[in-house]
């Protein structure tokens, strides 16, 4: 059973988010790159699901060139192939996005997907459009649940699971079939030192995808860090010693005891 | 017309659908068009009766027995053949699974885009709108060009507000043409939930844990200090990730995002991706070594020191004033 988990190079954010001074654009100079981590976890059961059932997990990727990093990632993580195609590092809309993956994951023959399970993260950490696995799976009229924390196959389905308040939906898909997973659905396991080695030697298919044109559009003006309220905390004090004006804070101010 | 999609339990509208009704009120009001609505099941039929109130003219209830159960590819064609049907300048949906994953997929049956967790929308020829990256911690402004405007409304950022005057809700029934293909996506069934206690997007005090903790064994002192609250106990990510607690305490982007009168943050740095998921807070009191840390920033209170001597030593004199 082949499985493919799609997955975006995105900034890895740390105590505070700065902007250029276009405004267009996290300013990663200080930054390093990362997987949104729903996708990590998408990585983790493609590799799973393809190790339990005599596949392959492919890891896929529409970004810039440097996004060969968290492909290697994929590959260091135990993927068995990785597919980059590449842009020139503008950010694509989701539907151009779910147009060039689906045209991508249609494979040669254009209509016949060459997987089985196709994994997306629920959103992705940066953008967060909530769609793009939705309209991949419309354009391959595959079967979509998003927002999956569990997920088993059994005899040509695959099972999922979404939390919902008080309980868990549970949903039975004929395969082939697209998720859209959540943090939680499994621990991603570290790629070993030797692992990490031997993906940098491995190949990564480049292609070259198409931006289609699409009528109406959502376009980016700028970003804003909204205004904190912050400023310092009121210290009650240092060590053991804060403990009684603790206490009259939680009693007297917050009333919680 | 603005189409407002609307969840309910059993004819009661629930909370982040009136959220996103408020938002499709505001932009019916300002072109002066007719604020509707489209619901799903049998029982959508008693939601006329809380819906006048928020100036809802219409409800459209999809008649056909077969959508009492959730299926998202069948709602969401009905939708989109109650957009054939009505031509709505505008739809918004709540920002849950549901409203993202409907909506999702009538952008892509109508090829429409679509814009997620707006937080405002501003109107002239286009929608100039405003809506949450990277989980609420940058806000994008874009404008939004399309034949029939597709947005979701950020839950929790809108004050659900009934209409100055109110309507005479008529509830009509809508009757799509759905084949037996679009129900192969369904909720087979729902399994109930055997936990107990405060959940924690619940609950109005929580005690985190994050790094600083050091070990699983030391969320015992923050289990005793969450129950002498009457809280319940959460952790960041770095906890979560090294495997000191389940993925369900987790605070944050990718975990439960929490509204407490107080959040105490034990051994927690304060990164933005832990932020959005606590700024619900009305209170946060930080406990760390390090008083130059983030969370410094960020919280009310504070107190300078290590965890594992001062969260004991509060427990202790908490167990004092019972």
């Amino acid at each position: 059973m082949d499985t493919v988990a799609c997955i975006k190079r995105v900034p890895d954010t740390g105590a505070k988010l700065t902007l250029t001074d276009d405004e267009q654009h996290i300013d990663t100079s200080h930054l390093g790159f990362t997987i949104s981590p729903h996708e990590e976890c998408a990585i983790e059961e493609a590799i799973q699901v393809a190790d339990d059932h005599d596949g392959t997990a492919t890891v896929l990727s529409l970004g810039p060139a440097d996004a060969e990093e968290q492909l290697r990632t994929g590959l260091a993580m135990t993927a068995d192939e990785a597919t980059l195609l590449e842009t020139d590092g503008k950010e694509w809309r989701p539907r151009e996005t779910a147009a060039a993956l689906a045209d991508a994951l249609s494979g040669d023959s254009g209509t016949d997907p060459e997987f089985d399970l196709c994994l997306f993260g629920n959103e992705s950490a940066d953008v967060a459009n909530h769609q793009v696995g939705v309209r991949v799976a419309e354009r391959l009229d595959l079967p979509f649940v998003a927002g999956v924390t569990g997920l088993t196959i059994d005899d040509g389905t695959v099972v999922v699971e979404r939390d919902v308040t008080g309980g868990t939906e549970v949903y039975e898909l004929d395969l082939p079939a697209a998720v859209g997973v959540k943090e939680g659905l499994n621990q991603p396991r570290y790629a070993s030192m030797r692992a990490k080695m031997q993906a940098r030697k491995q190949s990564i298919e480049r292609q070259d995808p198409v931006a289609s044109e699409f009528e109406g559009r959502i376009e980016k003006v700028r970003l804003e860090a909204p205004e904190s309220t912050e400023g310092a905390a009121e210290v009650l004090g240092e060590g053991p010693d804060a403990v009684p004006a603790v206490v009259d804070l939680l009693r007297d101010d917050l009333e919680v005891i | 017309m603005i189409l407002s999609f609307v969840e309910h339990a059993g004819g009661s509208p629930e909370e982040p659908s009136l959220e996103a009704l408020t938002l499709a009120r505001e932009l019916a009001t300002a072109t002066d068009a007719p604020l509707e609505v489209v619901a799903f099941g049998t029982e959508a039929s008693a939601l006329g009766d809380t819906l006048r109130a928020y100036g809802v003219e219409t409800v459209h209830r999809v008649a056909d027995d077969r959508l009492d159960t959730y299926a998202p590819e069948a709602w969401a064609e009905s939708v989109a053949q109650l957009l054939d049907a009505t031509d709505p300048e505008a739809v918004v949906a709540p920002g849950t699974d549901r409203g993202q994953e409907v909506l999702a997929h009538v952008g892509a049956k109508c090829d429409l885009p679509m814009a997620a967790n707006c937080l405002d929308v501003e109107l002239s020829e286009v929608y100039e709108l405003s809506r949450q990256r990277w989980g609420g911690s940058l806000v994008e402004h874009a404008r939004l060009d399309s034949d029939t405007k597709l947005l979701t409304a950020a839950p929790h950022e809108f004050s659900p507000e009934t209409a100055v005057e109110a309507a005479d809700t008529s509830v009509q029934p809508f009757e799509p043409t759905l084949d037996e293909s679009a129900f192969r996506v369904s909720v087979d069934r729902v399994e109930e939930s055997d936990e107990s206690g405060v959940s924690l997007g619940e609950a109005r005090v929580v005690v985190g844990g994050g790094r600083g903790i050091g070990g699983p064994e030391d969320y015992d002192k923050l289990e005793t200090l969450a129950d002498s609250l009457s809280g319940t106990v959460g952790a960041s990510r770095a906890a979560v990730n090294e495997g000191w607690r389940p993925h369900d305490d987790q605070i944050g982007q990718t975990g439960t995002k929490i509204s407490p009168d107080l959040y105490v943050a034990c051994g927690i740095s304060g990164a933005v991706q832990h932020m959005v998921g606590c700024k619900g807070a009305d209170n946060i009191l930080a406990v760390n070594t390090d008083p130059e840390a983030a969370i410094m920033q960020k919280a009310d209170y504070a107190v300078v020191g290590d965890l594992h001597e001062v969260v004991p030593e509060l427990n202790n004199a908490l167990a004092d004033e019972r």
